[in-house]
């Protein structure tokens, strides 16, 4: 979390503010599992397919903890981040058509340290001690994800240097 | 009041279409198209009461991905195609949207007009600066010494600055937004389609395939350090000097928009009979 955030007050407020970020993460690696599917990149497809999987429990989870209904709408909060996105959320610039099982997790880990640094920078900075306890319990699941992520990523090859060659590139080289 | 309470009657998911987008991995379109429907869903607008116009281009693909009525329309004819309709049906809340290449170069003469008409729509460019579904070509925006292989050490043309022609040509409302802060592209939309008038907003969206250096865009995209204005003339100076990456709204007018003339009080068969005398 960095200055510009605007940290949450209440342990509700706070709540909110983990739905919105574990809603954004399910609808971004869908996008993510859509995009590669389409370019019939059917692995890295399915790893996102995973990811969206996984962060969807934490949006059940925190539904369920808080007798929230399935529907309930985010506030909206643009900017509330410090970041233009949330920090668990994937930038879609990162993808590449070719790329391998090994980058989607790079990506995935990048995003999961994201989401501990912003609990971790919450129970530090709050006032609140609902929030702090909270915030510490979330950055713990969060500590979990990445390493389970860790765990993923050394069970993959890593690629060669020249994973992005194509013998029939979009782009003209010289 | 508490503003989780009710859920809205038209969610975000509910302006996109069943067909996946089929741009390029890491496109910056993508979050434009999320950030589309995530304004029309803050609007609550119905998608049936909404038309997404398009020209040609990979960003012209746009309408097919939402649920709306779409248009797709010639190369560079969007902005006619979209001022014909709200003139019209102006009911419908119209976004038009598309390309540099299209909205600049081909359209580049509709563009001008639109903005000096000030019909009450609001057109959305997806610049990155680059022809990307022709393979890369030097677009109106590219930078004059952007060196590739179709332009050999670059064109050496001056790029096109499309928010001062705009501001300059009548748009009542100018903004630039970035594709990777779709929720502040989100509510930089929801804020145009507000605005009566011609709303312009360039969203800065990488082309990942013929400029891969444009993911650093990230990294220099910042918030307008100054708040918008109505005052044209502060707009232009403010436009004028900022580095091209400043995100916001940067005028926001009160100029008079195009209003329909009355009815015709002539029936088809008095101007018949006119031209028989």
């Amino acid at each position: 979390m960095n200055d510009k955030a605007q940290a949450p007050q209440t342990y509700e407020d706070l709540m909110a503010q983990a739905l919105e970020m574990e809603r954004e993460a399910v609808a971004r690696y869908s996008e993510l599992a859509d995009m590669m599917e389409v370019h019939n990149n059917l692995e890295v497809a399915a790893l996102f397919r995973k990811m969206a999987e996984v962060e969807g429990h934490h949006v059940t989870q925190i539904l369920a903890e808080m007798g929230w209904a399935e529907e309930r709408p985010a506030p909206r909060r643009a900017g509330n981040w410090g970041t233009p996105e949330a920090p668990e959320t994937v930038p879609i610039e990162e993808m590449h058509y070719l790329m391998h099982p090994w980058h989607a997790l790079q990506l995935a880990l990048a995003a999961e340290e994201r989401a501990v640094q912003f609990f971790d920078a919450l129970a530090r900075t709050t006032e609140v001690e609902s929030i702090r306890r909270a915030a510490l319990e979330m950055r713990q699941e969060e500590v979990e994800h990445v390493e389970l992520v860790r765990a993923w990523i050394a069970k993959v090859p890593k690629p060669d240097d020249d994973w992005a060659a194509d013998p029939d590139p979009a782009r003209y080289i010289d | 009041m508490n503003d989780m309470t009710l859920p809205p009657a038209f969610s975000a998911g509910d302006y996109k279409s069943d067909y996946k987008p089929i741009w390029c991995p890491g496109c910056g379109d993508y979050t434009v198209l999320g950030s589309l429907t995530k304004a029309l869903s803050m609007l609550q607008r119905p998608p049936h009461e909404v038309a997404v116009v398009s020209g040609i281009g990979c960003s012209s693909r746009i309408p097919a991905y939402t649920n709306c009525y779409g248009f797709h329309g010639v190369h560079g004819r969007a902005l006619a195609a979209g001022t014909g309709l709200k003139v019209a049906r102006p009911d419908l809340t119209v976004v038009v949207a598309g390309g540099d290449g299209d909205g600049y170069s081909i359209g580049g003469n509709h563009f001008l007009h639109a903005c000096r008409r000030n019909v009450d729509l609001t057109y959305l460019v997806m610049d990155n600066h680059v022809y990307g579904m022709t393979k890369g070509q030097a677009s109106p925006t590219t930078e004059p010494d952007w060196d590739n292989k179709l332009a050999p050490g670059g064109t050496g043309i001056r790029a096109f600055h499309p928010l001062v022609i705009a501001l300059a040509s009548g748009a009542n409302f100018v903004a630039r937004a970035f594709s990777g802060d779709p929720n502040g592209t989100a509510e930089i939309i929801a804020q145009a389609i507000r605005h009566p008038g011609f709303s312009f907003v360039e969203i800065l969206s990488p082309c990942v395939t013929f400029r891969p250096e444009q993911r650093g865009w990230r990294d220099l995209v910042h918030a307008a350090p100054v708040a918008e204005t109505d005052d044209p003339a502060r707009a232009a100076r403010r436009i004028m000097t900022d580095d091209g990456f400043n995100v916001g709204v940067l005028y926001a007018g009160g100029r008079p928009v195009y209003a329909r003339p009355g009815k015709a009080d002539a029936s088809l068969q008095d101007l018949a009979r006119g031209f028989e005398a």
